[in-house]
């Protein structure tokens, strides 16, 4: 190709980017799919069905439906991650990555492309388990512009750290150190099956240090309109937490730090 | 012919403080086949990692076609395909699959007629539903060249493409890059075996320690720093050098059986003829005689060897930067090609001939 020929968007770059990581999520549909909306259902029975019959109401919500968004949330945080941080680590990996170092895609189309394909998913799965969710307890959707907004803002800000993740790297146990022992733990000490009200004073505002609790109020607000903090908080949190990742992406390729010698 | 690839004084000094090129200057011409030769460790893939795009320079410009490497690089790379060394392909595609990704990376909309083409030139289109996995390492690197030639690039980089596969493919290789010559694509070749460069190249060059020792155009190197060699099969062993013969540069071999000449492939007068005269006039009588001329193989091991005080002794041997455990000149697998050993040992694949 004659250089000048090149547009100032490779669109064509992206939407290769893109199909190959949906191509891989197809071939690895039951790892990617079944297994989550398996997992949550199973979360339902215990919690929604067995326990959840024999507590009380939450916040003026049936105990199994509060937990519908902290479970949907956990979902999305941790295929968000793992998403993400596969699809950029695995060319690291084999070696391919010299392809796309190689290749004529800027920075931005790059992380546009990886981490638009790892948010589909991520986004797809949790409007499945949503649906799986509806199956067995009552769901209700307050603002359901919000719930998308929220689902998807936290979905791509959870792939941005994903692809740092997968960035910075250097094995498959560091890949999974960060979802497996930071992630997790936050999100069930950050309100999935509770509310933070329901704590003694002390560790509720221990709590608030948790950035998960703010992903987690904002979301079940987009349910039932109540919330454990202020949503306007929620989502200046999460937009937050989504422009810290986006000035680490922009700074590992400004530098190039794990992708070039 | 204008210059495709412009470098000028690149350094690259890596986080551990190891130079691996140092103030490189080199213009690669339109449409020609360059090649670099160079131990383990000279800096042939950093060199290319760099024109490329996978290696930041430390300082130093490329121009690729006018266009700056940093500051224009969509032009510069969506001109170049590169085959890397490495077996380096995915496993879960398919052949078709990881070709049209790769035109597709490289900004360009379907091709599948371009597509066809390529897998066709290279036997894979038999193979295009298969995934890599499943391929030989032969029939994998045959993708990575498909995969680097998918976009239809003005410029190839072809790292060490020969490494490790058989004579079939390597014959293919050759037609394919003389085809790709033809057709007008620069090609720029890194290569252990001398006599792929021998065989292809129309330009060498020579780098060692991060320096480009010379480039050259290939029949020029040879003419100018090739040597030729006359050897005379005695009819009576000599045990030392006539008096009469003190003019030529003469050596007994073979427990005196043979008489060895050198000179120059570059000098007009070779002082055969004379030669011949003056062992007639001293009744000094042979039985057959054999030219040879340094290959490639040899010029170049002279070169890194005279560069390289420490590996004197060892002439083969090249230095290892971090690139790899193996610190050798490869040997070449092929029947045709040499082996490493002494330089114009008639049985290393010098050109040989008998009068």
């Amino acid at each position: 190709m004659t250089g000048g020929m090149m547009p100032a968007f490779n669109r064509h770059g992206v939407l290769a980017i893109y199909r190959f990581e949906m191509a891989r999520f197809k071939r690895t549909l039951w790892q990617s799919l079944v297994t989550p909306v398996i997992t949550t259902a199973l979360y339902f029975v215990v919690f929604g069905a067995a326990i959840g019959s024999r507590m009380g109401e939450v916040d003026s919500v049936p105990y199994g439906a509060f937990i519908v968004p902290g479970l949907i949330m956990l979902s999305i945080f941790t295929e968000s991650l793992n998403n993400a941080s596969f699809g950029i680590y695995l060319p690291k990996f084999t070696g391919t990555i010299y392809e796309l170092l190689s290749a004529p895609v800027s920075a931005l189309e790059l992380v546009l492309a990886y981490v638009g394909a790892a948010a589909t998913k991520s986004v797809g799965l949790g409007l499945i388990i949503l649906a799986t969710a509806n199956v067995f307890v009552p769901i209700q959707i307050v603002h359901p512009l919000w719930m998308i907004a929220f689902l998807i803002l936290t979905a791509t800000t959870f792939c941005l750290f994903g692809f740092i993740i997968g960035i910075w790297a250097n094995g498959f146990e560091q890949l999974q150190f960060i979802p497996m022992l930071v992630i997790t733990p936050l999100t069930f000490l950050g309100g999935a099956f509770y509310s933070i009200d329901m704590l003694p004073p002390a560790w509720r505002t221990f709590s608030l240090f948790n950035p998960v609790v703010y992903l987690i109020s904002g979301f079940r607000w987009s349910f039932y309109g109540t919330a454990d903090v202020e949503v306007g908080v929620s989502l200046a949190a999460t937009v937050g937490f989504f422009l810290i990742c986006l000035a680490v992406v922009a700074w590992i390729f400004r530098t190039g730090y794990r992708l070039k010698n | 012919m204008p210059a495709v690839i412009s470098i000028s004084g690149l350094t690259k000094t890596y986080a551990s403080g190891l130079t691996a090129l140092e103030t490189v200057d080199l213009d690669i011409r339109k449409g020609e086949i360059f090649a670099l030769l160079g131990p383990n460790g000279a800096g042939k893939t950093t060199l290319i990692s760099i024109v490329c795009g996978i290696v930041t320079p430390t300082s130093g410009t490329v121009l690729v076609d006018g266009h700056d490497i940093v500051r224009d690089y969509r032009a510069s790379r969506a001109m170049i395909g590169l085959v890397p060394q490495e077996l380096t392909t995915g496993m879960f595609e398919t052949v078709w699959g990881t070709v049209s990704f790769s035109r597709g990376l490289f900004g360009r909309p379907s091709g599948p007629a371009h597509l066809e083409k390529v897998l066709r030139s290279l036997s894979l289109w038999e193979k295009r539903h298969d995934r890599i996995r499943t391929l030989s390492g032969g029939m994998k690197r045959r993708v990575l060249i498909a995969k680097a030639l998918s976009h239809e690039p003005e410029i190839l980089f072809l790292d060490e493409p020969t490494a490790g596969v058989d004579v079939e493919l390597r014959r293919d290789m050759w037609a394919l890059v003389r085809g790709l010559r033809e057709s007008g694509v620069t090609i720029i070749l890194t290569t252990h075996y001398i006599d792929e460069a021998e065989e292809m190249a129309d330009r060498i060059g020579v780098i060692n320690k991060g320096r480009l020792v010379v480039v050259e155009e290939k029949t020029t190197l040879m003419k100018k720093l090739g040597k030729k060699q006359l050897t005379l099969h005695l009819l009576t062993p000599m045990t030392s050098i006539p008096a009469g013969l003190g003019d030529w540069r003469l050596a007994l071999k073979d427990g005196g059986n043979e008489l060895e000449y050198n000179f120059d492939a570059g000098e007009e007068r070779t002082g055969i003829p004379s030669l011949l005269h003056r062992l007639s006039e001293l009744s000094i009588g042979f039985k057959d005689l054999q030219t040879r001329q340094s290959s490639l193989e040899d010029i170049f091991v002279s070169l890194v060897s005279e560069r390289n005080p420490a590996n004197s002794s060892s002439p083969l041997a090249g230095e290892d930067r971090g690139g790899g455990s193996e610190a050798q000149l490869k040997a070449s697998p092929h029947p045709k090609a040499p082996s490493p050993a002494a330089p114009l040992s008639p049985s290393q694949g010098g050109k040989e001939g008998s009068a």
